[in-house]
């Protein structure tokens, strides 16, 4: 049960920021029909550039928080303007192009960032700097660190302001019009561009603050860290029903919370030892106490995939989205 | 008239010959630069191989698969364990790489029957996961039983031997000096004009104008009584019995496979490859192959020593250039000449028409 409760709990962190991820996938899905494959990659520089800042600040004495936030601050402007560059060069040209053509400049976008980000910040494993003093708390036999509660805390936060700016302001009307048909929307007088450009901005502001809070998380950054993250978030964005804001958040809490349960659990479910027939077929090893673990928790990275084909497969659509023909 | 198809069938045979003239030359030629440059000519032959396979799912019949080095692991780790003191195997690479192909090919049916009825960019991103759940699986399947031996990846793999043909070794074959990897460049050609010819057949034959059918338009193609999901089938399990047949071949070649030869970015690049050279031309692709493959050689003997010369150390690693390019390749083409270097007919209508 202890192992349940935490793995929840871990499963809930990750999957908060999986969900602050998979908004930005969804958002552009669901404006322009568009696998924004770099994403992923401005979660990276978010998560570079405020190591930097950090390492920049650490000696400067001020306070760990303040030195999280500016490092966060100063993350956010860069990915609004990577992201913005990538939509003008790289998308907007293809607007009208067959579905194919997009998606591989998106593929080649995403190759690009990531080694001009290894050319600035090397090819190395660097530690993300942990000058944030761990605080751990008890909670029904499951472990929570000070960390954890911040990102949880800060994820909903940024969850109800979008929600809040997608359906209450005119930006967000905006936005949702443009997503329904763009151009009865520029008929009304909307900047279906502007409206566009505007959101890949939003969805890099967000890739932005998860970097820093994957890079606190696992205290780890490196180059390559984007394309399994942003794999994952777009995982969660299908899991949701691509295109669907409500649906985003849901499937990345899901998502992490199938990801660390299903990583806690698989040894003991996949050890043979601890099924009585066939433990005693395999004989020695099961007897002296022994393990006979088919898939162990390396596996881990496989759920979000397998989630991601099953839903596919079972229901295009997603938890949350319309059943719409054309989509999947 | 008639002598003008005449003459044109004479300069056709006549360039033909030519060609195959300049291929056989080529290795002797190119040792003169380097023992290496064979080396690389060999591996550009292979992702000739995988971009040909590769062009029969996404050029012919338009689905996008960015899982595909996939299949060239399940070949080359197939090859591997049959042929290396992994399980103490070693059996004929003659019968060994039609076993591999097959096995790719029938992994390349496991991945298309759940997920051919998805649109295209979704499948895109479940070819890419099914892509990275394999290497995953030859990452971790050390444990319980040891079967692919994990990272450390299985080394001392046979290399291919037909008689007293050992393609490991130098040997002298009518007074000419043959290393091994002039004898892989000889035995790679005769595997890459096959599945050219095999591509070219296919090309212009009922399935071939099927799977094109299905790339335009798919519900109309479905009405014209195609079956749209066995071809679709077919076209995965086509290109993934090649990536498999190369895959085995590369195992041989390099005598070490490990499963950091099958990341995602291998699969990207022979994309690139495709779409560079021009998706659908079976030219184009070659060309594409062959560009990618070189360029970021040349580039690695040259802008080492010119960095070098300048600043006195290296500031760009030739592995980044190389990405760099990759990179590059895909948005320039895409946005600049969306049909590609070598642009198929139909292709080109397709690509540049807007919508």
């Amino acid at each position: 049960m202890d192992i349940f409760l935490q793995q929840v709990v871990n499963g809930l962190t990750l999957g908060a920021v999986y969900a602050i991820v998979a908004l930005g996938y969804t958002m552009v899905y669901g404006i322009i029909q568009l696998i924004n494959f770099a994403h992923g990659e401005v979660v990276m520089i978010g998560a570079m550039v405020a190591l930097s800042v950090i390492n920049l600040l650490a000696d400067a004495g001020l306070p760990p928080l303040v030195v999280v936030l500016t490092g966060a601050a100063c993350a956010i402007p860069v990915c609004m303007v990577v992201a913005y560059a990538m939509e003008r060069l790289a998308y907007r040209p293809l607007r009208r192009a067959p579905r194919l053509a997009p998606l591989i400049t998106a593929i080649g976008v995403s190759i690009i960032l990531q080694h001009l980000a290894m050319l600035v910040w090397s090819r190395n494993v660097l530690a993300f700097p942990q000058i944030i003093d761990m605080r751990i708390y008890t909670v029904a036999g499951a472990v929570i660190t000070n960390v954890q509660i911040a990102i949880l805390v800060s994820c909903v936060a940024l969850m109800a302001a979008l929600a809040w700016l997608v359906y209450r302001t005119r930006l967000g009307t905006a936005m949702r019009a443009t997503a329904q048909n763009p151009q009865v929307a520029g008929l009304m007088g909307i900047d279906a561009n502007r409206v566009i450009a505007t959101t890949f901005i939003i969805g890099a502001a967000l890739a932005a603050i998860a970097g820093v809070m994957v890079g606190t998380y696992y205290g780890v950054a490196q180059y390559t860290m984007g394309s399994i993250l942003g794999l994952k978030a777009f995982s969660a964005a299908v899991l949701g029903g691509i295109g669907n804001i409500p649906g985003a958040m849901l499937g990345g809490v899901l998502l992490g919370v199938v990801e660390a349960l299903g990583a806690g659990y698989i040894g003991y479910l996949t050890d043979l030892c601890s099924y009585p027939v066939i433990s005693g077929w395999i004989g020695a090893r099961c007897a002296s106490g022994g393990h006979f673990v088919l898939f162990g928790s390396n596996y881990q990275d496989v759920f979000a995939f397998a989630v991601l084909i099953l839903v596919l497969v079972l229901r295009p659509s997603g938890l949350l989205g319309e059943r719409v023909g054309d989509r999947a | 008239m008639r002598t003008g198809a005449h003459r044109n069938r004479a300069t056709f045979w006549g360039g033909l010959a030519l060609v195959a003239a300049a291929l056989v030359v080529l290795p002797f030629a190119v040792t003169q630069i380097g023992t290496a440059w064979v080396r690389i000519t060999n591996l550009a032959l292979l992702y000739v191989m995988l971009a040909l396979g590769l062009n029969i799912v996404v050029g012919f019949a338009g689905l996008l698969d960015l899982g595909y080095i996939a299949f060239y692991g399940v070949g080359a780790y197939t090859y591997a364990l049959l042929a290396s003191p992994q399980f103490g195997l070693h059996l004929p690479f003659w019968v060994i790489l039609p076993i591999g192909a097959a096995i790719a090919a029938l992994f390349g049916v496991l991945l298309g029957a759940p997920t051919l009825k998805l649109r295209g960019d979704y499948l895109a991103i479940v070819t890419l996961g099914f892509g990275e759940i394999v290497r995953i699986f030859l990452n971790n399947l050390a444990q319980p039983v040891n079967i692919t031996n994990g990272p450390q990846g299985v080394y001392r793999i046979d290399p291919f031997r037909i008689d007293g043909l050992n393609f490991a070794t130098n040997q002298k074959i009518l007074g000419l000096e043959f290393s091994g990897p002039i004898k892989y460049y000889y035995l790679l050609i005769v595997f890459v004009a096959v599945i050219i010819g095999l591509n070219l057949r296919l090309q212009n034959s009922r399935i071939g104008r099927a799977w094109e059918a299905i790339r335009e338009d798919e519900i109309a193609a479905r009405a014209m009584g195609i079956n749209t999901t066995n071809l679709k089938l077919l076209a995965y399990a086509m290109g993934a019995t090649f990536g498999g047949l190369a895959g085995g071949v590369f195992a041989a070649i390099q005598e070490f496979i490990s499963p950091e030869s099958f990341v995602l970015v291998e699969s990207i690049l022979v994309v690139s490859m495709v779409v560079l050279g021009g998706m659908g031309n079976i030219w184009g692709v070659v060309l594409g192959a062959v560009l990618l493959s070189f360029v970021p050689e040349i580039l690695r003997f040259s802008v080492a020593p010119v960095q070098q010369a300048l600043f006195g150390r290296m500031l760009i690693e030739p592995e980044v250039i190389r990405m760099l390019l990759f990179g590059f390749a895909m948005v320039l083409v895409m946005l600049f000449r969306p049909a590609g270097l070598l642009p198929s007919a139909v292709r080109k209508r397709e690509l540049t028409e807007r919508t």
